[in-house]
């Protein structure tokens, strides 16, 4: 199915991007020749094949990877917020929600 | 100091610049030189060369030199690869965390982000001695072939400033090339450090999934990212890998399995080993000179003693198609956290909280990164997840099928690693799908989970690197090492880019 317009602008939304009417105009043609590209996959039949979710190999898949449920160090508050664009009270602080 | 004399001289590219980590080691144990030298000349090599070829976005003289004396006095203990590194300098790419420096992921939504922690290969790094001497410009988080992704300068090839370095981990393969460091580190997530090792001469490593860990590697691909190494040879390579491998209790994905001695086991026999070559990808794409080069390679392998067999990957022409589904589809997911609030870049005076997400998100990220997200996030929207996403996994599972009958019928394959030489800067921006084609020889080997590494393999007409790719059986990068060495001793690559080999004047 082709990429039109407005199926960016629905795309864009729920990928939290604001993109400009220009953006847009340059996106869509780009996105609908990537998308015709990788049809091509339907050439193959893939009914019967296990998809391979993840990537880990036969090794991989097989390590314990479980450990106590214990606490352990973490950062600590003040180093969490070290970067934050905007913190305040040892919290981060957002524009209103609503 | 004998650095600042080479450089005041013109003659500043005598001093590390051929070194490699044995010749490093070497002088050390003599007393020909000091770590001080070593790095402080890197540094001045790092600073020296930025203006032309971008590949540092943070150089850390202060940081670098103060290490130095840590790793002087510091006991070696009884831990094998301890001192491995000792007295080495390395450049990391900037989205590799390392604390106390940036961390940009060639990006303005981290910009000066700096991380809290280190990333566990660095950790490994610098227990095993190594110092860090600066974060490596590379596309932004890590999209791209060309290194122009990156929101703040793209890196030029050593070999032709006109030229890209390849990416994503440009600067890293640019600061190996150029010999400002013997070794960095890079990530590969479908060819990121194997395509520009190719494009600037080095060589470059890409681990099997699970072999080293990704704590502190920011996020791309979480089923395709592997930390990778660029060195000038194949001896350092390993070397570099054996000290950051190994199962990490804070990487779940990495796997218990124990790491050779890489090193040890460089100098086997070669006589006998089954190299497999795919016909299929010696045709139309090809640049003429690639496939001369790589051919010859492979003539060169069936002298040393190789048997050369003919297999085939009936399903790898479609490898491009589903990277490019699997890789945005996670990356969409995974860039999902940089939202303004916890850290990196928030955009000013926003009303409401989502509208500071996405002017936040907006003015954050670049064209590129935007086109993935979006493309990842229509593969997985509703009513197009089983189309595409589900679809692309089930031929990622025929792929993995193709490379295990390959196996059984040979113990490496030999392959070109990029289509063509470098390419000029701008020659593909304006079409994406002509640079994702870069890496189709290399995207295979991350959607399979196996081992691959490029090393130099001739010069074009034009005088710009050519690379031969090495894939392994996963787990087996010790063979893809002894391959790859025992090719490296027979035909050195003793070229060096003009950036490096003119005397400055």
């Amino acid at each position: 199915m082709p990429i039109t317009e407005s199926d960016i602008t629905k795309l864009a939304a729920l990928a939290q991007l604001e993109i400009t009417d220009e953006e847009r105009r340059a996106l869509t043609p780009q996105l609908a020749a990537i998308v015709a590209y990788v049809e091509q996959l339907n050439e193959l039949d893939t009914s019967a094949v296990e998809p391979a979710l993840g990537g880990l190999t036969d090794e991989g898949e097989r390590t314990e990877v479980a450990r106590d449920d214990a606490a352990r160090p973490s950062l600590g508050q003040e180093l969490a917020l070290d970067q934050a664009p905007a913190p305040a009270n040892g919290h981060f602080c957002v524009p209103k929600v609503l | 100091m004998l650095s600042y004399w080479l450089l005041a001289t013109g003659y500043w590219l005598l001093a590390t610049f051929f070194m490699t980590i044995e010749h490093i080691h070497t002088q050390l144990a003599a007393g020909e030189t000091t770590a001080r030298e070593v790095v402080g000349a890197a540094v001045d090599h790092a600073e020296a060369l930025n203006e032309t070829l971008g590949a540092f976005l943070q150089i850390d003289r202060e940081g670098a030199l103060g290490r130095v004396a840590e790793v002087d006095g510091a006991d070696v203990g009884d831990d094998e690869t301890a001192g491995a590194l000792r007295g080495v300098p390395v450049a990391i790419k900037d989205n590799i965390c390392v604390r106390g420096l940036q961390t940009s992921c060639g990006s303005r939504i981290l910009g000066a982000y700096q991380p809290p922690y280190n990333a566990t290969v660095i950790d490994r790094l610098q227990q095993a001695g190594a110092i860090i001497i600066g974060k490596t410009n590379c596309d932004e988080f890590a999209m791209g072939s060309s290194n122009e992704n990156s929101a703040f300068r793209p890196v030029r090839n050593p070999w032709d400033t006109a030229r890209v370095p390849g990416g994503s981990s440009g600067g890293s393969a640019a600061a190996v090339a150029a010999r400002i460091v013997p070794v960095a580190l890079g990530s590969d997530t479908g060819g990121s450090v194997r395509q520009p090792a190719a494009l600037c001469g080095i060589v470059g490593v890409k681990p099997t999934y699970g072999r080293v860990s990704r704590y502190g590697l920011v996020a791309f691909g979480s089923s395709l990212d592997q930390v990778g190494v660029f060195a000038t040879n194949i001896r350092d390579a390993a070397t570099t890998l054996e000290v950051i491998a190994g199962r990490d209790s804070r990487d779940a994905t990495t796997a218990d399995v124990p790491v050779p001695n890489y090193t040890a086991e460089l100098n086997g026999d070669i006589k006998g080993a089954r190299i497999g070559v795919v016909r299929e990808m010696f045709g139309e794409g090809l640049h003429e000179d690639v496939r001369t080069n790589v051919e010859a390679a492979i003539e060169a392998y069936r002298e040393l003693g190789a048997e050369i067999v003919d297999v085939e990957l009936p399903r790898a022409k479609y490898a491009i198609a589903v990277y490019y589904i699997i890789a945005t589809a996670e990356a969409s997911a995974n860039l999902a956290r940089y939202d303004g609030v916890r850290y990196g870049f928030r955009a000013e005076e926003s009303g409401t909280l989502q509208e500071m997400y996405r002017r936040t998100r907006d003015e954050g990220f670049g064209a590129e990164v935007k086109r993935r997200i979006m493309l990842g996030t229509y593969v997985l929207s509703s009513g197009y997840y089983d189309a595409y996403y589900l679809k692309a996994q089930q031929v990622r599972t025929l792929i993995r099928e193709d490379f295990s009958r390959a196996f059984a019928k040979c113990d490496a394959l030999l392959t070109p690693t990029a289509p063509t030489p470098a390419f000029l800067l701008g020659e593909k921006l304006d079409d994406p799908l002509a640079m994702y084609l870069n890496d189709i020889y290399t995207v295979t080997a991350n959607l399979a989970g196996i081992p691959g590494l490029s090393i130099p393999c001739g010069l074009s007409h034009g005088h710009l690197p050519i690379g031969l790719q090495l894939l392994g059986n996963y787990w087996d990068e010790s063979r893809l090492f002894r391959l790859a060495h025992a090719y490296e001793s027979a035909h050195p690559f003793d070229a060096l880019p003009p950036i490096v080999a003119k005397p400055k004047r």
